[in-house]
This record gives C-alpha cells, sequence and structure tokens, in this order.
C-alpha cells in the first residue's frame, strides 16, 4: 500500500514527489486556460486596453494609438465626433486660481458650467464643486457649512458663499497614498488622475482633506447632446465604473490658453486664474496685493486655490 | 556626559542659526520681490509726486496724465444703451436752455429709478449739459460712453485699478493672451447699481437621497 502524501511527511505542494504534484499542475493550467480565453475572447480593443502601460510610460506614437482608439469608441458610444487630446503642459507655467469671498453669491452656475464642460456623470451625479454657505459671524468654520442650501434667492442675508473643489494641492496627500500611481501632479501644477491606470481603491479619497474627489460607484451616464467633444485624455473624456475623478482646472482648456468653465461663467466675476510664474497675471496681483487665505493651513497641503477678500 | 552637554548646546545653536538665517533670506526674497513690483508701478504714475501750484511744470504734469490716460484705451464691448436711447443730441439740441436744479424728472426719463447716491447726486454730476453725448469727468474734461470706465473710477478707484489688472469684474478670454474686458456698465446699471439676488441652480443631492434600481 502506498502511503499518502501526508503519512510521508511530504510537503503540501508536492515536493516528494520528486517535483510539482498533479494538484499543482491542474491549478496552473487553469489558471493559464482561464487568462488565455479571457483576453482571446476580447476584441482587439479590450485586449490593447488590458496590456496598456501607464501613462507616463507611454512613447508619444502609442499615446496617439490609444486616443484613436478612445475617439472611436466614444464615437460609437454617443454618435458624435469628439477629438481627444494630448496637449503637454506649457513651459514655465504654474496654474493658480483665486477666488473672491467678498463676491460668491452662491448662484452654482460655476457647478453646472462645470458637469457640462467635464463630461460628469448625470445619473449618478457627480459635481467637483461643492458651494458651502456659511453664517458670516462665524466666518469660515467648515465644520457648520451647509452644502445642500436652498434658497429663492441668494446671497442669504448675513450668509457667505464658498465653493470648494480640488486644490492641486503642491503637497498633495492624494498623490502620496496612491498605491499604483494612478494620480500625480504634472509639471504645470495640475493634479491628474490616468482613468485607465486607477484601481478604484479610494485611499486619494480618504486621503483628500478637502473631498474634491470623486468616484463613479455606477456606471456613469451622460445624455450624448450634452457630451462636450473637446476632450483632453487626463482631462474631461468620459469616466468608467469604479474610477476616481476630480477638477483639473479645465486642462483641456487651460493647456490651450482659454479659461476654465466655472471661471468664465461666474456673472459676479468672484473667480481668477492665471499663470503664478507670470509677474503680470491676475493671479500674482492678487497674491501680492489682496488678504489671501488657504483652507487646511496647518495640513501643509500647500494648495494653488487661493480664497481672498476682493472688496 | 561632559561632552554630550557640549553637543548638545553646539547642536541647538546651530539649528537656530540656521532657522533664523533662512528667515532673513526669505525676507530678503520677497522684499525684493517687492521692490521690483514697485519698479513697474511708478511707470503707471507719472503725476504721482505733489507739483507746485500754477506753475508750468504742474500744468505739463497734468497734461501728461491725462494723455496717458487717453493712450490706454482698453477694447471693451459698446455700451449697453436702451433702445433708441443714443444718441442723446437727437433729442438734446447743444443750445438748449437747461435748468440745472437737481429735481425728480417728469416729462421724460421719468421711469428711470435713480439709486446711486441719489441723496447727494443727480444727473447731470455725470452727464454733460451742452454735449448730451458725453459724459464729464469732474475736472470738467469730456470722456464717450465707450470710455465711461474713466468717470466711474474717479469715485471707485481702487476697483478700476483692479478692473485694468483683470482682477475686477467677469474674466473671459485668455490668461496668457488677450484678456476679453467689459464696461462697469455692462454688468453695473449705472443708475441703480445694486445686484439683484439671483436664483441659485439645485442643489447637490444628499447620500440620503440617493437610490439604487436594480438592473
Amino acid at each position: 500500500m502506498s502511503k499518502t502524501p501526508e503519512e510521508k511527511n511530504c510537503p503540501s505542494d508536492g515536493g516528494c514527489g520528486g517535483g510539482k504534484s498533479r494538484r499543482h499542475f491542474l491549478k496552473t493550467a487553469a489558471g493559464a486556460i482561464a487568462a488565455t480565453s479571457y483576453l482571446a475572447a476580447c476584441d482587439e480593443a479590450s485586449r490593447e486596453k488590458f496590456f496598456q502601460k501607464h501613462f507616463k510610460e507611454l512613447k508619444d506614437e502609442d499615446k496617439k494609438k490609444i486616443v484613436a482608439r478612445l475617439e472611436k469608441e466614444y464615437e460609437e458610444k454617443y454618435k458624435k465626433k469628439v477629438k481627444v487630446g494630448l496637449e503637454p503642459p506649457m513651459e514655465g507655467v504654474r496654474f493658480g486660481y483665486a477666488l473672491d469671498l467678498s463676491r460668491c453669491i452662491g448662484c452654482r452656475r460655476c457647478v453646472y458650467a462645470c458637469t457640462d464642460e467635464n463630461n460628469q456623470s448625470r445619473e449618478p451625479e457627480i459635481q467637483y464643486i461643492r458651494v458651502l454657505e456659511m453664517k458670516k459671524e462665524h466666518g469660515v468654520e467648515l465644520a457648520h457649512s451647509d452644502a445642500y442650501y436652498e434658497a429663492d434667492k441668494v446671497p442669504r442675508k448675513d450668509h457667505f458663499y464658498m465653493p470648494v473643489a480640488c486644490q492641486q494641492c503642491e503637497n498633495s496627500p492624494c498623490e502620496r497614498v496612491c498605491p499604483v500611481g494612478a494620480t500625480w501632479k504634472e509639471p504645470d501644477g495640475i493634479v491628474v488622475v490616468d482613468y485607465d491606470w486607477c484601481i478604484g481603491c479610494r485611499y486619494c479619497m480618504a486621503a483628500c482633506p478637502y473631498e474634491a474627489r470623486k468616484f463613479n460607484w455606477g456606471e456613469p451616464t451622460i445624455p450624448a447632446k450634452d457630451v462636450n467633444p473637446d476632450m483632453h485624455y487626463l482631462g474631461n473624456r468620459p469616466r468608467s465604473k469604479g474610477v476616481v475623478e476630480k477638477c483639473t482646472f479645465c486642462i483641456q482648456r487651460v493647456r490651450k490658453g482659454k479659461y476654465p468653465a466655472c471661471v468664465e461663467i461666474c456673472p459676479v466675476g468672484a473667480r481668477k486664474f492665471g499663470n503664478m510664474l507670470d509677474s503680470k497675471s491676475e493671479v500674482r496681483y492678487i497674491l501680492q496685493k489682496k488678504r489671501v487665505f488657504i483652507l487646511k493651513q496647518e495640513l501643509n497641503t500647500k494648495p494653488k486655490f487661493f480664497y481672498f477678500y476682493g472688496a | 556626559m561632559h561632552v554630550s552637554k557640549h553637543l548638545s548646546v553646539f547642536v541647538t545653536f546651530t539649528t537656530l542659526g540656521l532657522f533664523f538665517g533662512s528667515g532673513l533670506l526669505y525676507a530678503e526674497d520677497k522684499k525684493s520681490a517687492g521692490s521690483g513690483d514697485k519698479a513697474a508701478k511708478a511707470e503707471e504714475k507719472p503725476a504721482s509726486k505733489p507739483a507746485a501750484p500754477d506753475s508750468a511744470k504742474a500744468k505739463s504734469k497734468v497734461a501728461f496724465h491725462a494723455a496717458q490716460t487717453d493712450q490706454d484705451s482698453i477694447a471693451v464691448p459698446s455700451p449697453p444703451f436702451s433702445e433708441g436711447i443714443f444718441p442723446c443730441s437727437e433729442c438734446h439740441e447743444a443750445d438748449d436752455d437747461v435748468d440745472l436744479t437737481p429735481r425728480k424728472l417728469e416729462d421724460e426719463h421719468d421711469k428711470l429709478i435713480f439709486r446711486h447716491g441719489s441723496r447727494d447726486r443727480w444727473c447731470f454730476d455725470c452727464h454733460n449739459p451742452k454735449d448730451r453725448d458725453k459724459l464729464r469727468l469732474a475736472s470738467g474734461r469730456l470722456v464717450d460712453f465707450k470710455r465711461s470706465y474713466l468717470l466711474c473710477g474717479q469715485c471707485h478707484g481702487p476697483k478700476l485699478r483692479d478692473w485694468r489688472a483683470g482682477v475686477h469684474g467677469k474674466r473671459t478670454g485668455s490668461w496668457n493672451g488677450k484678456k476679453q474686458y467689459l464696461l462697469c456698465v455692462n454688468c453695473h446699471n449705472p443708475h441703480m447699481p445694486k445686484f439683484k439676488p439671483l436664483k441659485p441652480k439645485k442643489r447637490p443631492r444628499k447620500p440620503s437621497e440617493i437610490t439604487y434600481k436594480k438592473k
């Protein structure tokens, strides 16, 4: 009678047989067949997506191919011609944003201009900008702020309004905690997310002190007519379920010299944007002459979003 | 123990010295940045020093300042006149008699609500009685309606300065190129400048309001 592997005091990986055991072979074979058949069953596009490298490792030709594939995918989905850009950061540019708290009236037009520009999911609803209503007598006290205020007319008496979105921190906690490196700071200062690399673990959302990041819990849906066809790979191209997204200072606009959508829509001119390295820009003027502060300064995130009092 | 005490004192003083030294360096940098900007600003203000009154020098300085502002017209859209109101000279002839007594208008322009310092001001503090197609500055100088910002800037100087820099008002155009400017009056009604409150757009959905549909 031959002894069982346990009786022989053999290790469980089948070492006694002078090599790997039958069990081990079958497990490996099953895994290999499963993987191969999955990949074989995928179409070309999905296979390419599966093997796609991190954006920072891609060569220019690879990027162009990927963008072409994405454009085809989006055109099929939304039945309109789209352009996914790859504009690189401009030399000598570090973006800064300034928001005048003495002027914001809390009308939320920036919130919807942003969702229109950046192809955010309408159902489930994702909005990058949260406008917080606070009482003037308490000052900036985030614990008592209300993002869900409703009113017939704004600004309400004795209240002031503070919109908060991604602060594009110089010392960003989100970048630090990402386990796969799917989010990083570009040379022009914008913190970006490679949606095809993000695994959806949401560590960055836990790390962000400003609640700036939003997660696609469900399959994002946008009506085809509302899709903005001017896209950027790192910006407003449609995301998929299970990835994190956030404000990118409208990277598809600012890398072409335009202002972000929220800056242009603000009816009271509370929002200002520009290149902090340009001594003649509005943002530099504000930083040098106005009462400026940043949110949660004690956390040393070094945001590039400045709040000021212009009046 | 003896050695470590000296060592700890040395380390403490060195660290403090480094802190203070770097603080001074930082202050140096800030100062040089500030003075650099002052130099740039000085170009914009040629008549900042008070000159002796009634001298030719003073007159030439004022003229220079005025000429400077004439040269720096900022491209703005045309003034948002009401239908048919301009040119004013179609109704108001230059040699008409004008009653300069501040009063409430009853014949024409009576629907106009005036709430812009109405206790101390009235029409001809800004409008020019003899040539109605122009506005009149405090100095007597006439400006076009297209450059009404010069008039507003007489009282709202800091706003005008911020507006020129692109910091006041709605910002459109290009951050690294030509900015698009609006006239003051494109946003602020000059007769009733206070903004009316707006209805805010819909609030975001609360997490408790999100429902999941079973497929």
